[in-house]
């Protein structure tokens, strides 16, 4: 089946999407690459392709994992099923 | 993965894939003569830039690296050098001259543009004819010189595009070529991954350094996200939140198999055989053109969004796995490995995919880039001219 997000590994707190138009309230299933596990869940936003879906809540100052890997810290809260982009999430970098 | 291809083997050794005659301007100031000698002879390449006044130091010194390197690529049967007066041009002459491949000098000041052009055109002609004699021979696979750089990226390069790279590099590391990779910046939140792939203490040493330089330059000068600049408009339209993510993707393309033997500095050849790190710019055709200048002879590109570079000397072997990008903009690739997200391939699938199109590049497949006719050549200036 083609999975509609995919995520690199369990402990990671994203998904990516890898298909085109998907709406708010949409069941969604996703293909986890490393453990080969399948996850499905329900998206509170419309997510466009290649952009990314939160798979637990984050609360403001959490970091988010991908790659199993640091990638940023949340800036506002974001619920399980949200869309997670720029607007909630920032580089501790630069 | 074919074990041979066809190339041109010059006299140095080296071995091309493609069979260029350039016309190589010294400087800004001879673009216009050398755009004109390629105007009047058929076949050859004018490769107009925007440098080479008042450069000073090292800024100087990458100016020279660069464009001798780009005259000595094995992509490349033979140069002609404009530049503005005799001396520097000279300079370039001789640099390239060491590999024993044709090349002659000339200048303007006391000529004007006609007679450069006139005299700087029958040399050119002569070196085409000479050129075009050139036969293809059968040579081992190892002999291919292979660089990288992404460009556009999102996060289907993360997820799929890149590790296609590096899958191809895991296999291309095993035949014993001479790979590489670069973007300095864009490793920033993955640094720690790169230093763990580092041969001994040296390679990690010089690594650190070249990250370190550049994390300054950017400290020295930074804005918030770097003005939208890391990541790009483009990024952050595909997905890309953070410098870190966008740098946990670019990593994929080094695979997970070959050791980090040395790092270059900007436009200098590797010693040996093995995956090589060079200090570079991440814009993308900055990295391409100090791939040229570095002795490449074939680029894999992957693309999240649809980057559409090209280099004059370099074939861009442009790769994939956006359905999106794929369906919109489907001239510039070469390669779709968008089978990858969808689940209808494995990733050594996509990686042998890549290493086919290699060997048919090499053969002498056009690319996209190529047949589209970007030719982006781009000095790296790292300071004020004088």
């Amino acid at each position: 089946m083609v999975p509609d997000f995919l995520v690199h590994e369990a402990a990671d707190g994203v998904g990516v999407v890898v298909v085109e138009g998907l709406k708010a309230d949409q069941e969604i299933t996703g293909w986890v690459m490393k453990e080969d596990e399948t996850v499905t869940i329900k998206i509170l936003n419309d997510i466009p392709i290649g952009h990314k879906v939160a798979l637990k809540d984050f609360a403001e100052g959490d970091t988010v994992i991908k790659y199993n890997t640091d990638i940023g810290k949340v800036v506002a809260p974001i619920k399980k099923g949200e869309h997670l982009h720029v607007h909630n999430v920032k580089t501790k970098r630069w | 993965m074919e074990n041979t291809f066809f190339g041109y083997r010059r006299e140095n050794g080296r071995v091309g894939v493609r069979n260029h005659v350039i016309i190589l301007p010294l400087d800004d100031l001879s673009n216009s003569a050398c755009e004109a000698v390629a105007n009047n002879v058929k076949g050859t390449l004018a490769i107009p830039h925007a440098y080479g006044r008042l450069q000073f130091g090292e800024d100087l010194e990458l100016h020279f690296r660069t464009l001798i390197g780009a005259g000595c690529n094995p992509n490349v049967a033979a140069v002609i050098v404009i530049g503005i007066e005799p001396q520097w041009t000279d300079r370039i002459v001789q640099g390239i001259a060491k590999t024993g491949k044709p090349v002659a000098g000339f200048s303007i000041e006391q000529n004007g543009d006609f007679n450069t052009i006139c005299a700087a055109s029958k040399k050119a002609m002569e070196f085409l004819q000479v050129a075009s004699e050139c036969r293809r021979e059968e040579c081992d696979i190892k002999e291919l010189w292979v660089s990288t750089k992404c460009g556009e990226s999102d996060t289907t390069s993360g997820i799929a595009t890149n590790p296609t790279v590096g899958n191809a590099y895991d296999k291309l590391y095993d035949k014993g070529n001479t790979i590489l990779f670069g973007e300095t910046t864009e490793l920033t939140g993955g640094e720690h991954l790169v230093l763990e792939r580092c041969a001994n203490d040296q390679v990690r040493k010089d690594f650190q350094f070249f990250f370190d330089r550049y994390a300054k330059v950017v400290d020295d000068h930074k804005t918030s996200d770097l003005s939208d600049s890391q990541p790009t408009k483009g990024n952050i339209e595909g997905g890309l939140t953070t410098i870190e993510e966008k740098a946990l993707g670019n990593i994929q393309k080094i695979g997970t198999k070959a050791p980090v033997v040395g790092c270059l500095e900007k436009a200098v050849e590797p010693t040996g055989p093995g995956l090589w790190f060079q200090d570079s710019s991440s814009a993308a055709a900055e990295q391409v053109t100090l791939c040229a200048a570095s002795g490449f002879v074939v680029h894999f590109f992957p693309t999240g969004q649809g980057n559409i570079i090209g280099n004059p000397i370099l074939p861009v072997i442009k790769l994939c796995s956006n359905p999106r990008t794929l369906r919109t903009m489907s001239e510039h690739f070469d390669v779709d490995v968008s089978g990858l997200v969808r689940r209808e391939i494995n990733l050594d699938e996509a990686g042998d995919k890549l290493l086919d199109m290699m060997v048919r590049t090499a053969n002498g497949r056009l690319t996209s880039a190529e047949v589209l006719g970007h030719r982006e050549f781009i000095m790296t200036k790292l300071y004020e001219s004088a």
